[in-house]
């Protein structure tokens, strides 16, 4: 853990989603929505929570992050640039061609990528084999995935949930980006998930839910779960707003995958060096 | 060549020789790990549940999730070998396998029981046709099928040693043992058992035995036959089916579809070439039933008989 306050965090958080519109606008492709729903617990994961050093991306002991809804990978370049595991400027070239920045987090072409994503439903199960590695061989680090509620829809997030269970993996925090939206449209009606605290719950995790924009509550939590080896992996449900500090992005569903034009990007730009309302 | 006439031929499950050689792997490699999806009874992994359960995980009847979760193991430096039965582990997983540890490139191994048309009785739904050629057209992964206990124990160690997503499937019933122990191996090098020039027989996996029969009743009839074990059909020898090219006529023997296994392997290589006739033996696109192993073979022509009467049509 790095000791970094309340108020730098916002600001971070600001700079986190500036840079993932920025992308967005630049390559005009790419998934806005969600990158500004997860803005807020990404960076105090990347910049307070996270064991991680940006000099040695690989450090066996670092803690973990798998970007389960690997489509908002925007969010998490922004915070691998600003920590400097790549570039500043290869914010530049968001799927283009050769780019680090692949249009979902590829371990094989960036640094600090721990695993592959895209494909939805799969990387929670990956985090559980990390997490497990983890314990086999007694070691300290954590991991963190970030799963959203669409998501939670696949199956094998479940499979991988009873798992995480069945192993004891206390180093496992999941976080779900509940925003209630998907592509299609609003999640209560595509499939509703019921209440996914519950289901965590019911399946073993020790679980809690939160304002996913307060700095203030995300990191009371992770102060709470990094003592909390009591055998249960954790599940922080956090409510969010897909778009969240873009104000014509906020809660559309058109917003999921769609680059904003210069105009909007430029309002965006404005309404985001704001902070959050 | 090796004589199957010469010896009383002891037959033996492959599955077995998995269920060995990873106790041995796991003896002397604490990274090994097994991730048994629930059936570890049936694809021989018991024996290293009892003597390494540190290294042994069951994810319950969950394959997709202990594709991921393997996959999240190999990025830690461990070597997790997923153990199902083919069917599932080619197709139930194929996604996971894709996008979890063929993209990244990651240290996994799928070791399948039940492959082809083995499961016999327990009908269509359990056995494997598919698998082999569903996994080769992912990029960086291998794909082997070794053809008795011994060659099946050298490949399974061979995956181990070397980086990258292996498939290895074995088969659920007993084929003849066909080599000794000392016998090498090497993934991606077919294993040439004889040389001849009238005509080739490639075949892989519990064919093999087959093909060397017939091989033999052809050379009784004067027909010089080359023949290979291609237990690994990706990274498939291609200088080796090139050898054969220059003969011209090939037979493949396969317990998979004819369509995308070592046939279609070996007749990319050939229509490539612009020269050389390929027939495939195999199964002919169609689903199997529970009857007996040898009957589903026959019912498909994958039979001695047939392997000589294909090659003399060619001649």
């Amino acid at each position: 853990m790095k000791d970094i306050s309340i108020e730098e965090l916002k600001e971070l958080a600001i700079e986190m989603r500036k840079t993932a519109v920025t992308m967005v606008y630049e390559a005009q492709s790419g998934h806005p929505g969600g990158s500004l729903s997860a803005a807020d617990f990404v960076t105090a994961l990347y910049f307070r929570e996270m064991n991680i050093n940006p000099k040695n991306p690989k450090w066996a002991d670092r803690d973990r992050f798998v970007l389960s809804k690997g489509h908002v990978a925007p969010i998490q370049y922004s915070a691998l640039a600003l920590q400097g595991f790549v570039p500043y400027d290869t914010i530049h070239t968001l799927r283009e061609y050769g780019s680090p920045f692949q249009g979902h987090p590829d371990m094989k072409k960036c640094p600090g990528i721990d695993i592959s994503t895209g494909s939805l439903g799969q990387g929670l199960s990956t985090a559980v084999g990390m997490a497990l590695a983890g314990k086999l061989d007694e070691k300290d680090y954590r991991v963190f995935a970030v799963v959203g509620d669409g998501e939670c829809q696949e199956g094998q997030i479940w499979e991988a949930t009873q798992s995480a269970v069945k192993y004891k993996l206390d180093n496992l925090v999941v976080f779900v980006d509940d925003n209630g939206l998907q592509i299609d449209g609003p999640t209560e009606e595509v499939m509703p998930n019921q209440d996914l605290e519950v289901k965590f719950k019911a399946f073993g995790f020790e679980t809690k839910r939160i304002d996913g924009h307060s700095m203030e509550e995300i990191v009371a939590t992770l102060d709470e779960v990094r003592g909390a080896n009591n055998v249960k992996p954790k599940a922080i449900i956090c409510n969010t707003i897909k778009g969240k500090g873009v104000s014509y992005m906020e809660n559309v569903v058109g917003w999921h995958g769609k680059a904003p034009n210069e105009e909007q990007y430029n309002q965006a730009m404005t309404e985001l060096a704001g902070g959050l309302n | 060549m090796i004589d199957l006439k010469s010896k009383t031929v002891e037959k033996k499950a492959t599955r077995e020789a998995f269920g060995d050689e990873i106790v041995e792997l796991g003896r002397n490699n604490k990274d090994i790990l097994v991730v048994d999806i629930d059936i570890g009874g049936s694809c021989k992994t018991t024996k290293f549940m009892n003597e390494f359960p540190k290294q042994h995980i069951n994810v319950g009847i969950a394959e997709q999730n202990g594709a991921g979760l393997a996959a999240g193991l190999a990025t830690t430096g461990k070597i997790p070998f997923v153990s199902t039965y083919a069917v599932f582990g080619s197709l139930r997983m194929a996604e996971q396998i894709r996008q979890e540890i063929c993209y990244p490139n990651l240290n996994v191994k799928i070791a399948c029981s039940h492959g082809g048309l083995t499961p016999a009785n327990d009908g269509g739904s359990h056995q494997a046709i598919e698998d082999m050629g569903v996994l080769r057209t992912f990029p960086n992964m291998t794909v082997i099928m070794g053809a008795d206990y011994h060659s099946t124990r050298k490949l399974v160690k061979q995956a181990a040693e070397i980086y990258g997503p292996v498939f290895l499937r074995f088969t659920r019933d007993t084929i003849p043992m066909i080599y000794d122990e000392n016998e090498e191996f090497e993934i991606g090098k077919a294993k040439h058992l004889k040389d001849g020039n009238d005509v080739a027989l490639i075949a892989n996996g519990d064919t093999v035995h087959l093909a060397i029969k017939a091989a033999e009743i052809l050379e009784s009839e004067g027909v010089s036959v080359k023949l290979l074990d291609m237990h690994t059909i990706k990274p498939l020898d291609r200088e080796a089916v090139l050898e054969c090219v220059e003969i011209g006529k090939i037979v493949t023997v396969e317990d998979h579809n004819i369509i995308n296994g070592l046939g279609s392997a070996v007749s990319e290589v050939v229509a490539e070439q612009g020269k050389g006739k390929v027939r495939r033996i195999g199964v002919q696109d169609q689903f199997g039933q529970s009857a007996p192993y040898e009957k589903l073979l026959e019912l498909n022509g994958i039979t001695v008989e047939n392997i000589v009467n294909t090659a003399k049509e060619l001649l």
